[in-house]
């Protein structure tokens, strides 16, 4: 018996351990939700015509599930090919450990710099000088969207800011609408605080909470109107009992609710959803307040490896990570905004023309995965989830711990 | 010749010893070796990797003024002090009822140990579940006619910590009962016989006779009720996952989250090392008692 469950074991064990016959490269990535499965399907499909191989090694459960996950694969000796972060400082211990490759010499070759489009997009990727990642889309933060047809029920018209919004939350209510879909997720109110701080403070105050860390300006009088904002927020959304940000997303979908505060991948489930901007739903960039975009959003890096097949490999996905084709394929169904300025996003839909309108503009400015690091995000993310789900917890007392993970920030 | 001499005391039980040499070397290096390594870089400021860049006892500091870190601790406490009382006495109860020889026992048992089979990721669903506003226990209710029925503890920020613990109750008491079961069958039947003799009621038999001369299993359902409460975690997350808000964390939680969602690894040692502090604190005066009793005995 145990000598066949030792054959058995083996026999399931060899096809991983022999050669393969063509270059298969793991990539890592958390886009799991319908959308983003499509969009990413679009890499593989560009990557296999280059006669390599994509092995899919998507981890469910968002970017606070999978990074974890992948920081230990790396940091424990077992790296995959190429791997998806937000570009900024997730990875930044990574790389100063020597733990991932150095593409500056690709990205001379191909004139990076020159391609990539808002060239603060290549900031976030660089490292004393050395480029360690490659950007591939633009995901901003600051965009509301609205349910036309919740709008329509309660007789009311269609906001276009963030003031015209609250002030019509009682007549959603009054019709048995959630006014502001929050999901429950740490980090989906702490990004909707962010945005607030965009919007209603301005980019400046934004920049000086988070890249001067000012923790005096931060308890002062132009925060505390941000934090009034957040208050009303929190009002709007305390019926809300879902957990995930599609969730909420489906919420303004299906007309449950009013409204909600996202990124602007929330658009790739209105679009799985057969919506049309516009027509029934409404997006305000900057909250309608503010028109600017945040130069957020994912990158690949990849480890160093030792096998040189595989190393060919990088730079082959690499290559067709920022070719034309594939950035448009890839953002359309994505509905972020391409890292090249030198492309013609043509099907691109009402939403996403204003984004790029906004990109043309040069409105542009960093954003927390840029600015912070992961442990100061944390602190803020519980402190907003807390903040939201705790009626009771004074304004002032939050913008003073605010203050507080400000003064301690890094 | 035949004068044997004492054998040398090490090689007594030679084959014993070494085969005991893995485990101790297991104890040894890994748990013995691995908590001290934690401890050592709890006082770093290490991040995403550990460092040796000592910064005193900062990571102390900011644990003990993290109000994330204060609720988890009054979660345990409430937690643990609730989850320790219930599970023996409601443990105790089941295991005398069942003791009184009724019919069809097996069955009986194997009902109420049978969610003992169940992980706490699956207790955790089925009561997030039973415990859903719109599907669970308050919709049935309000589906029979009791429209101002409400029982929501887990969106209920105050009470969120009982909701986790009836799950944590109704998985757990079912091993604690077959403890009990098995220390009532110990006791011998003529304690019972002179108790009745001697005119004693039942009452006052089980608790001044019965349960002192349980108290070895007390202790061994103490200890597995005690280890169960410290590394509490994927209840919550299965439950919950802390919310609303950060009203249901708890301490392991809270290690977890610091070393890997926020990359801080310094923190997270410091809180770990809390939590084996605390563990230390209530293991060690019991064995000194237990044990060093027993050797002077």
């Amino acid at each position: 018996m145990r000598y066949q469950f030792m054959t058995a074991a083996l026999a399931v064990a060899l096809p991983f351990a022999g050669p393969a016959a063509a270059t298969d490269l793991e990539v890592t990535h958390w886009w799991t939700s319908g959308g983003e499965a499509a969009a990413v399907a679009e890499f593989a499909k560009a990557f296999d015509a280059t006669g390599n191989h994509w092995v899919d090694g998507a981890i469910a459960g968002s970017g606070g599930t999978a990074r974890p996950i992948m920081i230990s694969r790396i940091t424990g000796g077992d790296p995959m090919g190429a791997t998806q972060f937000n570009h900024g400082r997730q990875a930044e211990e990574l790389v100063q450990a020597g733990l991932m490759r150095d593409l500056t010499e690709l990205a001379t070759r191909d004139k990076w710099t020159e391609i990539v489009q808002p060239k603060s997009l290549l900031d976030g990727c660089t490292l004393d000088g050395k480029i360690y990642c490659v950007p591939v889309n633009i995901h901003s933060w600051q965009w509301l969207w609205l349910s036309n047809a919740a709008f329509e029920k309660a007789g009311v018209p269609v906001p276009k800011n963030w003031n015209e919004y609250v002030a019509a939350a009682p007549a959603l209510e009054k019709a048995g609408i959630i006014p502001l879909a929050v999901g429950g997720q740490p980090w989906q109110s702490s990004g909707a605080f962010d945005v607030l701080l965009t919007a209603v403070g301005g980019t400046d105050a934004f920049l000086k909470v988070y890249r001067d860390k000012d923790a005096e300006f931060a308890a002062g009088p132009e925060v505390a109107k941000v934090f009034k904002a957040a208050d009303d927020a929190r009002k709007m959304a305390k019926n809300t009992n879902v957990q995930d940000w599609n969730q909420a997303t489906n919420l303004v979908i299906s007309g449950k609710a009013g409204g909600q505060i996202m990124g602007d991948w929330a658009q790739g489930e209105f679009r799985v959803a057969g919506q049309t901007a516009g027509k029934d739903y409404t997006c305000l960039p900057g909250l309608g307040l503010n028109e600017v975009i945040a130069t957020g959003g994912d990158a690949f890096y990849f480890p160093l490896l030792q096998d040189a097949e595989k190393s060919k490999a990088q730079e082959a996905l690499a290559e067709t990570l920022l070719d034309p084709k594939t950035q448009v394929a890839f953002n359309l169904k994505k509905g972020s905004l391409p890292v090249r300025g030198d492309i013609d996003l043509e099907a691109a839909n009402d939403c996403m023309k204003k984004g790029l309108d906004i990109l043309a503009k040069g409105s542009v400015m960093p954003w927390t995965d840029q600015l912070l690091s992961q442990d100061t995000q944390k602190q803020k993310e519980d402190l907003f989830s807390e903040f939201f789900a705790k009626p009771d917890m004074t304004v002032e007392e939050a913008q003073k711990r605010f203050a507080d993970i400000v003064a301690s920030a890094d | 010749m035949s004068k044997s001499e004492r054998p040398n005391q090490l090689f007594r039980n030679l084959n014993a010893k070494v085969a005991s040499i893995p485990m101790v070397l297991t104890a040894v290096v890994i748990f013995v070796g691995g908590s001290a390594w934690t401890v050592l870089y709890s006082f770093t400021n290490s991040k995403l990797l550990p460092r040796l860049n000592f910064v005193g006892l900062d990571q102390y500091y900011r644990l003990w003024s993290t109000p994330r870190w204060l609720v988890s601790i009054e979660n345990l406490l409430v937690y643990g002090v609730l989850s320790l009382v219930f599970s023996l006495v409601i443990g105790f109860i089941l295991a005398a009822l069942l003791d009184q020889k009724i019919r069809f026992e097996d069955t009986f048992r194997t009902i109420f140990l049978y969610p003992f089979a169940l992980s706490f990721i699956v207790t955790g669903l089925v009561w997030q579940w039973l415990l859903n506003p719109e599907f669970g226990i308050q919709g049935v209710v309000r589906g029979l006619g009791w429209e101002s029925f409400n029982f929501d503890p887990l969106y209920n920020s105050d009470i969120v910590i009982y909701g986790i613990l009836i799950a944590a109750l109704w998985q757990g008491t079912g091993l604690i009962m077959c403890l009990m079961l098995a220390g009532l069958r110990g006791i011998d039947e003529d304690i019972w016989k002179a108790a009745r003799v001697d005119g004693i009621p039942t009452l006052k038999t089980y608790l001044f006779i019965i349960i002192p001369m349980m108290r070895p299993v007390f202790i061994t359902a103490l200890v597995i009720i005690a280890a169960g409460i410290v590394k509490v975690y994927d209840l919550v997350v299965a439950q919950t996952s802390g919310g609303p808000g950060i009203a249901s964390e708890v301490p392991a939680k809270y290690v977890y989250d610091y070393m890997f969602f926020a990359q801080n690894l310094g923190q997270g040692f410091a809180a770990s090392t809390m939590m084996l502090l605390s563990v230390v604190v209530v293991i060690v005066p019991w064995a000194y008692l237990e044990f060093g009793g027993k050797k002077r005995g």
